[in-house]
């Protein structure tokens, strides 16, 4: 085991694993914190924590993971290049490890054009690529990028993204190597909804011998109405929504399209426990914590493994 | 080549509304050939300062453009201008606005332009970035295309996950500078220059850059000067 985290043990274990998603609150509200936190306790095995995700200030992953860990649930943290350097940027791995954080995600962050402060001065010290590999370096060779030795190294699982769907197409396995030579020791897709293609990338991975380096995790994200279908199809960068979701949802009246929506995730959810090579499901329901337990038993999720206690 | 855009009259004319006789500075080099800081630039720039002066004002403004202020020997026609002038209006880059206030200290120096970026000339008028002066240079590992200047996030191990029909996640009209490199290293039978983990860099200019040219080295540094 590289890290004493617990989604390291439920994957290496080959059960199926199941992660969620916390995005932390636009003010000093730990209430609001514990309140999604507990919506998702015992729901899934490790609940990712977002860093000022699409560059809107909001409470830092750190603090909100230290809130999550005090409900009982597992952390992961999201760490972005875009705010800090590399010195803040191990100091603060540095302290998440300290305070009981045991997951990390390692990501480049959406520009700060996308946020609520244009602006602010990009950093990208380090892309997400050399973040990881800052990560692993620190972990495993108790050093920091500077080369001076670290006293505890943080014991971290580390995640890395990827998007199957993005451009050059042929490129992204490629990719997926990368940041598996670079450190990471598990992937969380972007949302999946066209399956054809996720299972043809997957496949190349297989093909690569990646899934038996790296654990990855489809992201699923249900769509809460033909609306936000049709903005994810249109809005979000990288993003595939195929035009058969976007009819069946417009074929149901618009106070069941919610409904549908759930569905229509947890059969994507059933089609991806099918995939060869798949080690668990993200499920990033955005702002909508409070259906994440019907969509999880609906998709034959629970219960979900026993915390374990660690082994001596 | 360094390009530079001419600042809001208005700034312009905040900044040297203190002074009687000003003496607008223009410059032979980049800034002239972005069409912001030469000769002619210098001329209209007075005409319109004029222009906007009260009635009664006595406000006087001259010019005089060097072949380039980033140089001392071109600054040399200015000593006898400066003492019939009350203030300097730089129409350079930032460095030759900072030479000037440095051969003329007791002169306030004003800047007239904005120093945008060091970049090519696509046609007349069109200016783009190509070069962040990073100080460590990797084009050779990326088929001639700056990922530091042409990639919105600057990624070494591009390309993110967001371009859309080619094009950056930031900017729907420009292109993706990593699709580029990608498509530009495999035409060039390159690719697997792309498999190789980019590390993380030493950033060179975190302290005032400064160059010695070892064969000049001897006419500036004495011996037991050595740091």
């Amino acid at each position: 085991m590289r890290s004493d985290s617990r989604l390291e043990r439920i994957l290496t274990s080959g059960r199926f694993a199941l992660t969620g998603e916390l995005g932390p609150p636009r003010g000093a509200d730990a209430d609001a914190v514990r309140k999604k936190a507990r919506l998702l306790a015992g729901m899934v095995d490790a609940v990712n924590i977002t860093d000022n995700q699409t560059a809107v200030v909001r409470m830092s992953s750190l603090g909100a993971c230290l809130i999550a860990i005090q409900e009982g649930l597992e952390p992961v943290y999201q760490m972005v290049c875009r705010d800090r350097n590399r010195i803040a940027m191990q100091s603060d791995i540095l302290g998440a490890a300290a305070l009981g954080v045991q997951n990390i995600l390692c990501l480049s962050g959406d520009h700060q054009c996308f946020g609520d402060h244009p602006g602010s001065k990009k950093v990208f010290d380090l892309d997400s690529m050399q973040l990881i590999d800052m990560v692993r370096t620190m972990r495993d060779q108790a050093r920091f990028q500077g080369g001076a030795d670290i006293t505890v190294a943080p014991k971290l699982f580390i995640g890395a993204a990827a998007n199957p769907f993005a451009e050059p197409h042929a490129f992204r396995v490629v990719r997926l190597a990368k940041k598996i030579a670079a450190g990471a020791d598990f992937i969380q897709t972007q949302c999946v909804y066209n399956m054809e293609r996720f299972e043809s990338w997957l496949a190349q991975a297989r093909d690569m011998g990646l899934t038996d380096k790296v654990y990855i995790l489809a992201g699923v994200t249900p769509l809460k109405s033909l609306g936000m279908a049709r903005y994810m199809q249109k809005n979000v960068p990288g993003m595939d929504v195929p035009e058969k979701l976007i009819q069946r949802l417009k074929g149901v009246e618009k106070k069941d399209q919610a409904r549908e929506g759930i569905a229509i995730c947890c059969e994507q959810i059933q089609q991806l426990r099918e995939m060869k090579g798949l080690a668990g499901i993200h499920l990033m329901a955005i702002e909508w914590e409070h259906r994440v337990p019907e969509i999880v038993e609906q998709a034959g999720l629970l219960p979900r493994p026993a915390p374990e206690p660690e082994q001596a | 080549m360094i390009k530079a855009t001419v600042k809001p009259l208005e700034e312009i004319l905040a900044m040297i509304a203190p002074y009687r006789r000003v003496l607008t500075v223009g410059c032979g080099g980049c800034v002239s050939l972005c069409l912001a800081g030469g000769m002619k630039e210098a001329r209209e720039l007075n005409s319109k300062l004029r222009a906007m002066q009260e009635p009664g004002s006595d406000a006087e403004f001259a010019d005089i453009t060097v072949e380039r202020q980033c140089e001392q020997q071109f600054l040399t026609p200015l000593d006898e201008r400066t003492a019939g002038c009350d203030a300097f209006l730089s129409l350079a880059c930032g460095a030759g606005v900072q030479f000037l206030a440095e051969r003329f200290p007791e002169k306030p120096v004003f800047p007239g332009v904005n120093t945008q970026f060091v970049g090519v000339t696509k046609d007349i008028g069109w200016y783009e970035e190509r070069c962040k002066t990073c100080g460590d240079c990797i084009l050779g590992l990326t088929a001639g295309i700056c990922p530091v200047t042409m990639c919105a996030k600057g990624l070494f191990n591009g390309p993110c996950g967001g371009p859309q029909d080619g094009h950056c996640e930031v900017d729907p009209d420009r292109p993706c500078a990593w699709i580029a490199i990608y498509e530009r290293l495999q035409a060039q039978g390159r690719l697997e220059t792309l498999t190789t983990l980019q590390g993380a860099r030493q950033w060179q200019g975190q302290v005032p850059g400064s160059i010695l040219l070892p064969r000049y080295r001897d006419r500036y540094v004495k011996d037991g000067d050595d740091k």
